[in-house]
């Protein structure tokens, strides 16, 4: 196995505030990695320096052999990184399909685009199967439910087969049966791509996560298996301590 | 909503027979004229309607391009109207020597050629500084017009130049046929109806393609489409520089059908009142902007032949009314009606609420406040 | 040396102007986003209300005009606001097109009242002549902007509505639910906003004609100052509105005037690569 992502002292300062204070985090290829920490530990300030979002004060991030320093942010997802936003973002106008394609021809020239979409392509297909969506695919994207439109979102990314996908708290605000399928295609698209992980909701992350880092203050905490993690006591008194069971929470 | 049934290929069909077919046959010269003159503008509408309406970019400077359009093509016609002399009004502005920049457009090539490039690159390059630095929305608006406002002091200020305040016009020779003759302005017409007709089949099929989905796309997400791996500031300028390219080519058409392109039809007002008539026509839909165009270019004219002051507070009134009950415009009451139409039986309809510009809420805040 | 003088109080004065229009305009974009293009159209009627004092109070109508052209502008904006505006938050686009249309028909309206032909407001004696090379009825502009920015400054930071205000433009939400009462928040940001025009106004009585378009000559450069200066910021109000006044005096002179506004044009786009989000930011990681 190789690094597909290397983060190297990390830092970032809002205005004299370290959201990311000398971070260093390594993830294999073909990884399941879960990120955690308490509000304000800058985990989203992490995946946003990731995907070019955020400029670095200090550090670098490499991925795939490859700096990212000074890339916009399309550039970077040309590489192939992939991300979804804590209140996913779809094109409500536009229908679960359209979705999908817009989001499979991202590497096709601009002037190719101007001719019309004949069919479906096998990557939007696959998604439309994968996601569960199939049945919604001529409805303007307006109309889904927030699960769904997570999964439009994850189902997006899997058209663009990125190397590495990060997704910022994919289960935040859903129902129960809704985080059940969530899970349910976080294992399936893990199988086969390098997934990073945002979560709050602890009693998904015992259910579906292997290795974890946790963040505090900017900084990385420990990193290790879930139950590492769970039994250490640093990571009790600054997180599961007081957020135990705590299942729905939001922002970071 | 459903606006299918009137883009539909048979009422397109329609439209075309009653353009190039009735419209010459029942309308005297002078209105058929006009009738070119209503297209002319209707072409720079179908532009921005393609920036403003699909892609959410509102361009309130659009006199810019159709008078750069306009006066590539008044300068050529100048030039061989002098036949090798200076320009008239150049004599009178004591100008001795004719200005380099009026050189080559004295070749019919490169000043039909400067008609569409010229206000294209001028927009990508625009587009391109502002789009890249990711201003948008009212700051780009408010760009746009004031470059309009610069443009014309220019005009106005180089009189030797560009006419100044008159602008050129007197134009005698239309590559080699006699501009006053009706069978000339004829001819005209039946090329101004046929470009705005193909330019509406080829925005059309922009609109339809991929391409005018991620169009929309970027109207409603442009920071999300980036995290898709496209360019939002490529994908606008294009659409920009298409805009802008369509607005030259209505100048250009303009000069011949009307004689005359002067900086009060391209300033701030000129600019905006466009934008009027693609709101009023529809501005969601290719069609409303022309129908709009057509519609307020005929009412400017009829009002202001029977009460030269009303039309400003008739125009001004129009306006707040569309975007307050209509914001979709006439095609989208159109639409509306037809739904009401055919719901009846079932149950009243209640009207949509209108679109935001971005999804912020400010509704229930209102409420809350 | 000295022509090059004389274009600093002539600089510095279109910029105080150009200040007292675009705070408002600043405010209303800032805390509502609002682009009210019939802002212009309270300039001219500050200007016309320093005109029909003179009836009344003959050479000092420019002073007793101050306030009441603050009211008189305050007042239209506040209808204006009440009556289409509110409807309109959250659509900056299209309340810039609502408003035009008011603009037209205000213009229009001073036409058939007024007159289309431009007319005169004399200023008071002791503001004619001036120091050398710097003319009173210039120094008094620059000095009512002045004036007008520390009394801005107190009220944003030293009242309870002003505290209030700045709350309500950086996070309305929060504000609202904080028992801010947002409406009246924006009733008031307006009313100040659009007085102020009415003093830009009567300002420019002293250094020009009034005419029904009198607002549209500035209302651009106005929103230039906006766009440089960053939304809702009082300094970067003040610093856009200096350095466009002086750009523009001294970009007449260098050249001339029908090359000054592309010369502006082309040096606010130049700053933009630098500054796209104007001079001070509001940061936020909101994702738009």
């Amino acid at each position: 196995m190789s690094p597909i992502i290397e983060i190297r002292g990390l830092s970032v300062v809002f205005d004299g505030f370290r959201a990311i204070d000398g971070i260093d985090l390594t993830v294999e290829e073909g990884e399941l990695r879960f990120l955690i920490g308490p509000n304000g530990a800058g985990k989203t300030t992490l995946v946003d320096v990731i995907t070019g979002l955020t400029r670095p004060t200090t550090g670098e991030v490499v991925f795939d052999g490859r700096s990212l320093a000074g890339l916009r942010e399309h550039s970077i997802v040309r590489l192939g990184v992939g991300r979804t936003f804590q209140t996913s973002v779809v094109f409500e106008e536009l229908t679960v399909l359209e979705n999908l394609d817009l989001a499979a021809s991202f590497r096709r020239p601009l002037w190719s685009l101007t001719r019309r979409r004949r069919g479906i392509s096998e990557a939007v297909a696959d998604a439309l199967e994968t996601t569960g969506l199939r049945e919604l695919a001529d409805r303007p994207a307006g109309v889904l439910s927030h699960g769904q439109r997570q999964w439009l979102e994850i189902g997006m990314l899997l058209t663009q087969s990125p190397k590495l996908l990060l997704l910022d708290e994919p289960v935040a605000g859903m129902s129960k049966d809704e985080r059940e399928r969530t899970g349910e295609l976080l294992t399936s698209v893990a199988d086969d791509h390098t997934v990073i992980v945002i979560e709050h909701d602890m009693e998904f992350l015992r259910r579906y996560a292997s290795q974890v880092t946790v963040l505090h203050e900017g900084k990385v905490l420990i990193e290790g298996s879930v139950d590492q993690v769970r039994d250490d006591p640093r990571v009790q008194e600054v997180y599961l301590g007081r957020k135990r069971g705590d299942a729905v929470s939001t922002g970071s | 909503m459903n606006l299918t049934r009137l883009k539909g290929p048979g009422l397109f069909a329609a439209v075309a027979v009653l353009a190039l077919v009735v419209a010459p046959l029942v309308l005297e010269p002078f209105r058929l004229g006009l009738l070119a003159k209503y297209l002319c503008f209707a072409i720079v509408a179908l532009g921005i309607g393609l920036a403003w309406g699909q892609g959410g970019m509102l361009v309130l400077g659009q006199g810019v391009f159709f008078g750069l359009g306009g006066y590539a093509m008044g300068m050529h016609l100048k030039l061989v109207d002098a036949q090798g002399d200076l320009p008239d009004f150049m004599i009178w502005s004591g100008v001795e020597q004719l200005p380099a920049l009026w050189k080559p457009f004295a070749n019919p090539v490169f000043a039909l050629a400067m008609v569409v490039l010229g206000p294209m690159l001028i927009a990508a390059v625009l587009g391109l500084l502002v789009f890249r630095q990711r201003v948008r929305g009212a700051y780009f608006a408010i760009l746009t017009q004031a470059l309009a406002a610069a443009f014309v002091i220019l005009l106005v200020g180089r009189q030797g130049l560009t006419g100044g305040t008159n602008g050129l016009t007197n134009f005698f020779d239309l590559f080699g046929q006699d501009l006053a003759a009706d069978s000339t302005q004829r001819g005209l017409y039946f090329v101004v109806a046929i470009v705005t007709g193909l330019l509406y089949l080829g925005a059309r099929q922009l609109v339809g393609s991929r391409f005018g989905r991620l169009l929309v796309a970027i109207r409603d997400g442009e920071d999300r489409v980036r995290f898709l791996g496209y360019d939002p500031a490529r994908v606008k300028t294009v659409v920009f520089a298409i805009s802008a390219g369509m607005a030259g080519l209505a100048g250009a058409l303009f000069v011949p059908v009307v004689g005359i392109i002067s900086p009060a039809l391209l300033g701030v007002v000129p600019s905006l009142e466009l934008v009027v008539a693609v709101a009023v026509g529809g501005r969601f839909a290719l069609a409303g902007a022309i129908l709009g165009a057509v519609v307020m270019g005929y009412a400017k004219t009829s009002f202001s032949e029977q009460f030269a002051d009303g039309w400003l507070y008739l125009q001004g009134e129009l306006f707040i009314l569309v975007m307050t009950l209509a914001p979709k415009g006439i095609l989208g009451l159109a639409a509306s009606a037809r739904d009401a139409l055919a719901r009846r039986p079932r149950r009243p309809t209640a009207p949509k609420p209108p679109p935001t510009d971005d999804a912020s809420g400010r509704r229930v805040m209102e409420e809350v406040g | 040396m000295e022509a090059f003088l004389n274009q600093l109080p002539i600089g510095l004065s279109i910029g105080a102007v150009l200040l007292l229009i675009a705070l408002g305009l600043t405010f209303t974009f800032g805390q509502m986003g609002v682009i009210n293009m019939a802002h212009g159209e309270f300039i001219m009627a500050g200007a016309y209300t320093a005109y029909l004092l003179q009836d009344l109070t003959g050479r000092m109508a420019v002073i007793v005009a101050l306030p009441v052209a603050f009211l008189v502008a305050g007042l239209m904006g506040l209808i204006l606001e009440r009556a289409a505006i509110r409807h309109f938050y959250g659509r900056p686009l299209d309340t810039l097109l609502l408003t035009w249309g008011v603009s037209l028909v205000l213009q229009q309206l001073a036409r058939d009242l007024f007159g289309a032909p431009n007319v005169q407001v004399q200023a008071p004696t002791w503001l004619q002549g001036g120091i050398a090379s710097l003319p009173y009825n210039r120094l008094f502009i620059f000095g009512l902007a002045v004036a007008t920015v520390i009394g801005i400054w107190a009220y944003m930071n030293r009242t309870g509505a002003g505290r209030r205000m700045q709350a309500v433009m950086q996070n309305r939400q929060l504000a609202a639910v904080s028992g801010i009462n947002t409406a009246r928040v924006d009733q008031r940001t307006f009313f100040i906003g659009s007085g102020l025009a009415g003093v830009a106004g009567v300002a420019l009585t002293l250094i020009g004609p009034v005419g029904p378009a009198l607002g549209t000559y500035y209302i651009v450069d106005a929103f230039l100052v906006v766009v440089a200066g960053g939304l809702g910021q009082l300094r970067g109000a003040v610093i856009a509105a200096a350095g466009l006044g002086l750009l523009n005096s001294y970009a007449e002179f260098w050249s001339d005037a029908s090359l000054a506004k592309v010369i502006v044009f082309a040096a606010i786009i130049a700053f933009l690569q630098f500054r796209p989000q104007g001079l001070f930011v509001l940061r936020s990681r909101a994702l738009t």
